[in-house]
């Protein structure tokens, strides 16, 4: 096959149309269609068992404007879920590509269709999965575990859920219309910038994410306002449960790291759409201050997923282990150094690219610097099974299969932090193999764990154990047969992000790995099984408020929990409340109050709707919609404001019958 | 537990005994074997530490199950204990410190600036290599010659490396010789390496940088001195000579170009690539930057803006065909660096080089 080069002319801008023509809808690619008709269906199939079933009415005023925290939380969970389907069948698509492509053939991927794939899979895992996982988790159970009744702002925390969901759809968009980038989820310029990622998808790439940020900041910013101002009276910092401890510097990360995200996608918004010169090569521009500038996000954000994963272990391992976390204080504090200590590592990600040896020493050893708190804490919930009565409920299982998985991964990161040894792994699979290990093995072992040990607080009936346990176990061998082919391939000098490769001894090892990938798919299947029996056999499966014999606030409430979480007022004494409550015979009173509640609007899904139509607009050059649309989302926001009928109270009475009903359940 | 691992673990161990080429754990050269070397200290200074910790992952839930025979050891209460405390902040902290002392050596010992001085290693070689989209160029300012998609090197004698792009980030990477260092447009950046056996080793660009990435390699010939003589009269022989046009219609992007030779490289050549002043007419980095210390070119400036612009002249789309740029031919005669004769990127023929994709 002989490609010519060949020039081709500068796109014409309508007026109307911006750059968008017939030309950029993929018709002619039969994945896509086949995607597109399936999503067609499958859409039109929910509109219609919506409406036979009225459910549109209830749908908007129970979830679309919703301020509840719980209902926010089982939102962004959803969010995760659909967009990990999404990011999954990149990964799949990707591991047959490569599975295939050896030794001159060319797979069914060509090159510029597999570099937006694997650009779309970092970009959709990170920032829509578990970046929306994390956040539900923390939206579902941090209130509930300060004794609060909602977020510090529930107005925001609705308008930054929808934000997340209007970068989400521009990126799924893309699929249809137009393209993705092919730059690689960090999008590195020169290669992003304006000459050598002309068309629409690098553009699809920022206006999503600056979207998203916009939700993902605001949500921080409202985390930590509900922290510090909304504990229940009593509770000091240091009796925090250790899943609120993380919850508040994760957060603090996101308020700390998000705007360099911002200012940095700003500056190549601009160099893309203004010609001004940051990045590019030419007239001043270095592309080496972008990759510094996006490391600076880049490194802390990975611990923003993982710290409030570490969290919810704490959590776990405690109740299940029949005793109090082991080391709660050098728990706290060990996630206080990773949160400070993450910000001066950012330069390991870059050894390779020229910096002196006593610079890369010292990134070097910070880094491995942190694998000291982690290391404690691995030890912390090892001593807390010790001389403990561990059960292995599911929730349990993740707990030991991240432990195992988690150190792996944690060794070959510190490998990867020597800087000689980085120089030989650097862009490898290995590399790959490495995250992989510590995400999958980290935060996604640990939103299962999560998932399983509040469901029950959500919906008041426990997940069906067989499916649990044949998620977990599909994801946990699907998870070494995918990756450890890639460590493998890694030390043979495979490089990442290849569509295609020469040496047919590699193509054993991509076979394996694109079986683990089939595995976990089965453990994805397992998942929404599980979900389905779990919900038709939710009777059955029907359980109390504790159902685990847990030692924290969240198990105090009703399962699930009423709108206003608490009936009243709690006393906090100490650590681990709910335990004390337990063992002092604690009654909630019936002498109820009126409780004052944040009423629900629609204004932020409104907002958000035209931040969508904003970043499309802005992808397409099309200059009129983009300016409609920006002023609707700063009218809006401003009208919104003049909005006094923003709360309401919730009567006695109807306390007392909430109350009445939760006690015989 | 360990149970379900057992078959993935045994297979890939079936599979890794195959005879594939790990070529980061059986190097061909001194560098890459002291990183092997450093590889494998770290990972046993860690597993003094991760084999308890699995260890402990696995046996603790099954001694203190809360369904075992005799609960006597049960403490509801223990969460506190000094001594283990002070065993798992230590632990880590002994082990991080040994790391960080081999760190130290061993990273001011291989820092890719630093010259190879090996006893046993002959006179150094230069090569400038430079990324092209989507080929390498090295170049032999020692012997007059240049190369592209083949790196021929004598065994014994170090490889001074110099790295520069002409337009995305790439990698130069030689897994079997050295690790990877970037290559990155306006900037130079430096390796160091040495073959310590004849063989063709696998090189490739380790960095993504478009449409041809993946097509991007190279083999890495480490031949005897003698035989590497011969390679150097057959490219003087055989290849036409790379002027800086030959250069800039060689830079045009191409996808699984074939090995090329070329002979006489202009000795300005690499210099004025990290300078981005291929082009005639074009004002170098350095002079720019010169410019800019005393003041830049002021409002008089903006009419030579074009002496300046290289990113827009090398516009692709998606699939790696070059663009017409928006300001493309903008020098024509009206400003006073002497570019009147710069050529207009849609000049270039396409004929050269072959675009095989193959």
């Amino acid at each position: 096959m002989s490609t010519e080069v060949v020039e081709t002319t500068q796109e014409t801008v309508s007026p109307i149309f911006g750059r968008l023509s017939l030309d950029w809808i993929p018709y002619h690619e039969p994945i896509l269609v086949g995607t597109f008709l399936a999503i067609v269906l499958g859409g039109l199939a929910v509109l219609a068992v919506m409406t036979r079933y009225r459910l549109w009415v209830p749908f908007w005023k129970n979830w679309v404007t919703t301020v509840d925290h719980k209902k926010i939380g089982i939102m962004y969970m959803v969010l995760g879920f659909i967009m990990m389907v999404r990011g999954f069948a990149d990964a799949l698509m990707m591991r047959a590509q490569q599975a295939l492509a050896a030794g001159g053939a060319e797979g069914y991927l060509p090159p510029h269709h597999f570099d937006q794939v694997f650009t779309a899979h970092g970009v959709i895992m990170i920032f829509f999965v578990a970046m929306a996982f994390v956040t539900g988790i923390m939206n579902f159970v941090m209130p509930t575990q300060i004794g609060a009744r909602d977020v510090a702002f529930p107005f925001l925390n609705n308008f930054s859920f929808w934000m997340t969901v209007a970068g989400a759809l521009l990126v799924n968009v893309s699929l249809f219309v137009g393209e993705f980038a092919r730059v690689g989820w960090l999008a590195f310029p020169p290669l992003s910038g304006a000459s050598f990622s002309t068309g629409p998808g690098m553009d699809y790439y920022l206006w999503s994410l600056q979207i998203a940020g916009v939700g993902t900041t605001l949500s921080g910013i409202n985390l930590i306002a509900t922290i510090f101002k909304m504990r229940a009276p009593g509770m000091k910092l240091f009796d925090m449960p250790v899943f609120t401890w993380t919850a508040l510097c994760t957060n603090v990360l996101i308020v700390a790291a998000f705007p360099v995200l911002t200012a940095t996608l700003t500056l190549l918004t601009l160099d893309r759409y203004l010609g001004t010169h940051f990045f590019t090569n030419d007239l001043g521009g270095n592309a080496m201050m972008y990759v510094n500038l996006i490391w600076i996000w880049g490194h802390p954000e990975v611990y923003i997923l993982i710290l409030p994963i570490f969290g919810v272990f704490s959590e776990v391992v405690a109740t299940f282990s029949g005793k109090p976390l082991f080391g709660y204080k050098t728990m706290v504090w060990a996630t206080a150094c990773i949160m400070v200590l993450s910000f001066v590592v950012w330069l390991h990600h870059f050894f390779t690219m020229g910096s002196g040896a006593s610079v890369n020493t010292f990134f070097g050893i910070t880094t491995m610097i942190i694998a000291v708190p982690t290391g404690v804490k691995v030890f912390n919930w090892l001593f807390t099974m010790y001389k403990g009565s561990v059960r292995l409920e599911v929730p349990m299982l993740w707990t030991l299969g991240f432990i195992v998985t988690f150190t792996i991964g944690g060794m070959t990161g510190v490998l990867l932090a020597v800087p000689p040894v980085d120089f030989q792994l650097h862009n490898t699979l290995f590399l790959i193999a490495h995250f992989h290990n510590v995400i999958i093995g980290g935060v996604v072992f640990g939103v299962y764990a999560a998932v399983t040990y509040w469901w029950p607080k959500a919906f008041g009936f426990r997940l069906d154990d067989k499916w649990s346990k044949r998620t977990f176990w599909f994801w946990c061998i699907g998870f070494y047969f995918a990756f450890l082919p890639l460590y493998a391939l890694g030390l043979m000098g495979a490089t990442r992000r290849m569509q295609q490769y020469m040496d047919t001894g590699w193509q054993i090892y991509f076979i394996i790995a694109a079986c683990g990938a089939v595995l976990i798919a089965f453990g994805i299947l397992s998942t929404f099984i599980g979900f389905a029996v779990s919900i038709r056999n939710r009777k059955a499966l029907a359980c109390g408020p504790d159902p685990w014999n847990a030692r924290t606030l969240e198990w105090a409430t009703q399962s699930p929990p009423a709108p206003y979480n608490f009936p009243q007022v709690i006393e906090v004494h100490g650590r681990d409340e709910f335990w004390r409550m337990k063992q002092t015979g604690f009654k909630w009173s019936t002498h109820y109050t009126p409780i004052h509640m944040p009423k629900g609007t629609g204004t932020g899904a409104v907002i958000s709707l035209f931040a969508l139509a904003f970043g499309f607009a802005m992808v397409w050059y099309i200059w009129w919609l983009a300016i409609l649309a920006l002023f609707a989302c700063i009218a809006i926001g401003i009208a919104h404001t003049f909005n006094y009928n923003r709360d309401y109270y919730i009567p006695v009475d109807e306390v007392a019958h909430t109350e009445s009903k939760g006690a015989t359940a | 537990m360990l149970k379900p691992f057992k078959i993935p673990l045994m297979l890939l161990l079936a599979v890794s005994l195959s005879g594939c080429q790990y070529d980061v754990l059986h190097p061909s050269g001194w560098v890459a074997g002291q990183e092997r070397n450093l590889l494998i200290i770290s990972t046993l200074l860690m597993l003094i530490v991760i084999i308890p910790v699995i260890f402990m992952g696995v046996y603790f839930p099954w001694k203190y199950r809360a369904d075992r025979p005799d609960k006597s050891d049960y403490e509801p209460d223990f969460a506190h204990s000094n001594k283990l405390e002070v065993l798992i902040w230590s632990a880590p902290v002994a082990i991080v410190i040994a790391l960080g002392v081999f760190t130290w050596i061993y990273t001011h010992r291989l820092d890719p600036y630093r010259p190879l001085d090996l006893a046993h290693a002959g006179e150094p070689i230069e090569v400038e290599a430079v990324s092209l989209d989507w080929k390498w160029l090295f170049i032999y300012p020692q012997y007059g010659v240049a190369s592209v998609n083949e790196l021929a090197i004598p065994v014994n004698r170090p490889v001074n490396f110099r790295l520069t792009s002409s337009t995305v980030m790439n990698t130069l990477s030689i897994p079997a010789l050295s690790g990877m260092v970037y290559s990155m447009a306006g900037m130079e950046t430096r390796i160091h390496m040495i073959a310590d056996e004849v063989g063709t080793f696998a090189g490739r660009s380790a960095h993504y940088s478009g449409p041809g990435f993946s097509q991007m390699t190279f083999d890495t010939d480490a031949m005897s001195d003698a035989d590497f003589d011969a390679w150097v009269s057959s490219a003087r022989a055989e290849g036409t000579a790379l002027t800086r046009d030959a250069y800039l219609a060689l830079e045009k992007p191409s996808i699984g170009n074939p090995v090329t030779l070329y002979t006489d490289p202009d000795p300005e050549l690499f210099e004025r690539i990290v300078g981005l002043c291929v082009e005639e007419g074009k004002v170098c980095m350095d002079q720019m930057m010169m410019t800019d210390m005393h003041g830049g070119g002021g409002l008089a400036g903006i009419g030579d803006k074009a002496a300046y612009e290289y990113d827009g002249q090398r516009m692709i789309d998606g699939f790696g065909n070059l663009m017409q740029a928006p300001g493309a031919g903008l020098i024509d005669g009206n400003d006073d660096t002497g570019a009147n004769d710069a050529p207009d990127v849609q000049e270039h023929t396409r004929s050269a080089p072959a675009m095989e994709h193959n």
